[in-house]
């Protein structure tokens, strides 16, 4: 069986957060399955599931590349400038 | 017999019917073959539970002789059930249980449809109530029939076996007594003669699709709406009513 990630709609207006994991022979076992095994208590009104295979994933050891070299580049923030006198209501 | 009295054993087989199939589909709990399905199965027993208790509650006040629910469910013996016998059935073996709940569901979505159009407006909610659980199982058992029957060799031998083993029970679904006739006379109940076709549909489709032979018909079992019963009852009821015959009044 395959492992599939489950994402949960909770209300309309917001975004399918994820939820958790299960196993399933085919997607739509696994969207039946998420449906029994998540929203036994009302939690959702929109399912995805997504084999866990499909997603593509950074990983621990890509930390050093990926965010470190955002440490030092304080202008990448709004903070970083002052805001003229005269600019009023930004 | 008043129309009280009809539409209180109306009301109650239909009961009989959702308690038996689900405690049946209880008997998985910590069973099932994966967690997965485990709490998919038991789902649908808690949905022919709280039918049941609907039903059976519905039952007591038409009776209006101070009986409750638990009282229906704890304290008739097995000739008091007036269940179809298809619904207590053994669980047997997963491919059993899927076929049994494909050919019920199948028979449900069409049964509780029609109730749904009940002058008796109790039933009716129930029914529309029970309508949308049914299509929820039926999509469920159905592809489950679709994966085994076409699956494996031994997949579909077990498919095979358990269809030829429960399709004999399936005639009696659509043989009306007296009461059903009564009771759809008076446009409470249905006449489930007429839902045969619908079923035969759906049922010989999706067999085909899942590459299984439909058994022949020339091996009908009835008895349950007569309270007469297959061996398998006593035991369940035995299991089902321990506590409430031990320990009679017993409370959580």
């Amino acid at each position: 069986m395959s492992l599939y990630e489950v994402f949960i709609r909770s209300r309309r207006g917001l975004d399918h957060k994820h939820c958790g994991s299960l196993h399933a022979e085919t997607p739509e076992l696994a969207l039946e399955y998420a449906r029994d095994v998540y929203t036994r208590r009302n939690e959702g009104v929109s399912i995805w599931v997504v084999k866990s295979s499909d997603i593509v994933a950074s990983q621990e050891e890509d930390a050093e590349s990926f965010y470190d070299p955002m440490d030092d580049k304080p202008y990448r923030h709004a903070t970083f400038y002052t805001i003229p006198e005269e600019v009023k209501n930004l | 017999m008043t129309d009280q009295q009809a539409l209180f054993e109306y009301v109650l087989r239909l009961g009989d019917d959702a308690l038996l199939l689900g405690h049946r589909l209880s008997e998985w709990c910590s069973h099932g073959p994966w967690l997965e399905e485990d709490l998919a199965l038991t789902n649908v027993a808690l949905d022919y539970i709280g039918r049941a208790r609907r039903l059976y509650s519905y039952a007591a006040e038409v009776e209006n002789r101070g009986r409750t629910e638990d009282d229906l469910a704890y304290l008739r013996s097995e000739r008091e059930y007036r269940n179809l016998l298809i619904h207590e059935l053994p669980r047997g073996n997963f491919a059993e249980s899927i076929t049994r709940q494909f050919l019920v569901d199948a028979y449900n979505i069409e049964f509780f449809g029609e109730l749904s159009q009940s002058a008796d407006p109790t039933l009716s909610f129930i029914a529309s109530k029970s309508v949308k659980e049914c299509q929820y199982h039926l999509r469920r058992s159905r592809h489950w029939v679709l994966m085994l029957g076409d699956g494996t060799e031994e997949s579909h031998s077990k498919m095979q076996r358990a269809l030829d083993d429960i399709w004999g029970y399936t005639q009696e679904l659509f043989t009306p007594d007296e009461l059903d006739l009564r009771m759809a006379g008076i446009s409470i109940g249905v006449d489930v003669s007429s839902l045969q076709p619908a079923w035969h549909r759906l049922v010989e489709q999706t067999l085909e699709q899942a590459a299984l032979v439909k058994p022949s018909d020339d091996w009908p079992i009835i008895g349950g709406r007569a309270g007469i019963h297959t061996e398998h009852l006593g035991y369940l009821l035995a299991e089902l009513q321990y506590i409430q015959r031990s320990y009679p009044g017993l409370n959580w």
